[in-house]
């Protein structure tokens, strides 16, 4: 079909040349921060701080790497890639964990309080944790959860978005099998382990790719409660490697570390586009 | 809807919902609790007690200048951003949408930037604006064009501004690009056979059938620009010049955690609380519209 109408209705020739054109000149302005980050990240100090830095790699590269993912300013960006990568996927696995239970408990149950939590979790949507910074880190505090994992990852876990999502797809899958299910008197946890959870694979995994992405980007939460050096994650750490005063940033190495932050998500994006586009429309429903 | 068949039991379920509810009523409900509760005191100087003073510190919130210039801030902000990451979005689609070879291609490279965190955005186009080692700002001066984000106010926003919209891009040309696809091709054929050109058929068919699209972009771009964009703020201009890019978000964060003004932050946070509720249900009322369209 849509074959079709391009050849009715599409300009050839010169037109399209056009609109190739157009549209590989928006690409290079989309991608020309990347590549100054890259080129920076390959090239000397004296090479950016004597402007203007040259618009084509140098011969840097592992120099600088090397120095950032063993080194780094504060801590070792190798540190800090960890961190974000326990913290984006226990924010991911967990969310998906809880709202697959409580998504299957509303809707495969009538039990007391019922509507009340189905408008609890609701509710939640309305709740940023950029509304409630303090009297969240408040409670943070109060476990003791400063600095540690759990404290990164626990607080950002409950999610309105995964639950319904789940909900709307529980819905979908026929009664037949839950009936058959328990004739055969399966228990319900059963019938959640052999047909809910693998009927749900696909679902699962475009869920995780949004949710890697926003665990892994997170800045604000990590920023308040990670005050050692050693429990920053990297997006929130490129900031923290900024030299207060007058000193000059080590641009070589932030640059390389500012590449570092986006290869994890990037790699994620583009090797799951298919899954990720998904996902990104499901969870906006 | 519900489901017919459902399992016996209540003791399962609950347990089965515990774990969401006891991190919802912990981390969300409680705080928020405490952010209402909190709003309406005052701490003495040495942190001692709370004096209770109502909606005081709303009245002074109201009426002190610099919050209110942050609304201004906060709107302004959000309403270029959501024009500056929609518009060359919906170009871009537009040109993907012409060609049957490439947009594949063109749209894996198109979603790159989505996956960058926008404080990553932010240390990117610091970078180049910089006023001493960036490439673009000494190109600028070449050109005469004396660019300094740091004292000047609107060149603060705009760059701000810019680097946040940069990441959605990707995120608004996924959905145009969608819509696009969906267009009945029978309506542009009958157009095109009328003698419409391109930009006529646009304007008056493709444009108006893209509005759900558009309407529920929008608001989720001005969601986005509230509450997403602290990393932006935080990594280029850290709300300044003169509190020019200090938007509703990062003032909660100034006055709470680097000003240690309770009462006022809690305050602030019960405001954005009132932002968001009507954002969510602005939201909801339009999905419910367009799952009927």
């Amino acid at each position: 079909m849509a074959r079709e109408r391009h050849g009715m209705v599409e300009k050839r020739g010169a037109g399209l040349w056009l609109t190739h054109v157009l549209m590989i000149a928006g690409i290079l302005v989309i991608f020309f921060p990347i590549w100054l980050a890259f080129v920076a990240s390959t090239v000397t100090q004296p090479e950016i701080v004597r402007p203007p830095m040259p618009l084509w790699p140098g011969d840097q590269f592992f120099e600088n790497y090397r120095a950032a993912l063993f080194s780094g300013v504060n801590v070792p960006v190798a540190t800090m890639l960890l961190n974000s990568l326990v913290m984006a996927i226990g924010i991911a696995v967990g969310k998906i964990i809880i709202s697959l239970l409580s998504a299957f408990a509303i809707v495969y149950f009538r039990f007391p309080g019922r509507t009340f939590f189905f408008w609890m979790i609701f509710l939640t949507l309305m709740l940023p944790v950029e509304v409630r910074i303090v009297p969240t880190y408040e409670v943070v505090a109060g476990f003791g959860m400063l600095n540690s994992y759990s404290g990164l990852i626990f607080p950002l876990i409950a999610s309105a978005t995964a639950t319904f999502l789940f909900r709307q797809f529980f819905l979908t899958i026929p009664d037949e099998l839950a009936e058959a299910a328990r004739v055969d008197g399966a228990r319900p946890m059963r019938f959640f382990w052999d047909i809910v959870v693998p009927m749900s694979r696909t679902n699962v995994a475009a869920l995780f790719v949004i949710l890697f992405i926003y665990g892994w980007n997170q800045y604000l939460w990590p920023l308040l409660i990670t005050t050692d050096p050693e429990m920053n994650t990297i997006v929130m750490g490129i900031k923290q490697m900024f030299p207060s005063g007058d000193d000059v940033a080590d641009w070589p190495v932030i640059m390389a570390t500012s590449i570092l932050a986006m290869i994890p998500p990037v790699i994620v994006v583009v090797s799951m586009q298919k899954l990720f586009i998904r996902g990104l429309v499901d969870s906006e429903k | 809807m519900e489901k017919r068949v459902t399992f016996r039991g209540w003791l399962l379920p609950l347990c089965l919902i515990a774990p969401q509810v006891i991190i919802s009523a912990v981390f969300f409900f409680y705080p928020a609790g405490q952010a209402i509760w909190q709003s309406l005191f005052i701490p003495d100087p040495f942190g001692l007690s709370m004096q209770y003073v109502g909606l005081g510190n709303f009245e002074f919130l109201l009426s002190d200048k610099f919050y209110r210039a942050s609304f201004v801030t906060t709107a302004i902000f959000s309403i270029l951003v959501t024009l500056a990451s929609m518009i060359p979005a919906l170009f871009l689609a537009v040109l993907a949408d012409r060609l049957i070879k490439g947009s594949g291609v063109y749209r894996t490279l198109l979603i790159w930037p989505y996956a960058v965190a926008p404080a990553v955005a932010g240390v990117l186009w610091l970078f180049m604006f910089n006023t001493r080692v960036g490439v673009v700002s000494w190109y600028l001066g070449q050109l005469g064009y004396d660019w300094n984000h740091v004292l000047n106010g609107g060149e603060a926003m705009g760059l701000v501004v810019v680097a946040s919209a940069w990441g959605r891009i990707s995120y608004n040309f996924l959905f145009f690009f969608a819509a696009l696809q969906a267009v009945p091709r029978s309506v542009i054929e009958a157009a095109a056979i009328d003698g419409a050109h391109f930009w006529r058929r646009f304007f008056t068919i493709v444009l108006p059938l893209l509005s759900p699209t558009t309407f529920f972009l929008l608001v989720v771009n001005v969601v986005y620009s509230f509450f997403e964009t602290f990393g932006v703020i935080h990594t280029i201009t850290s709300g300044g010049p003169q509190q020019s890019t200090t938007i509703l978000v990062y003032k909660v964060f100034s006055d709470g955690f680097v000003g240690q003004d309770l009462g006022s932050s809690s305050a602030q946070s019960v405001i954005l609380l009132i932002v968001v509720g009507l954002l969510t249900v602005i939201q909801f009322k339009f999905v419910e519209k367009r799952v009927h369209y």
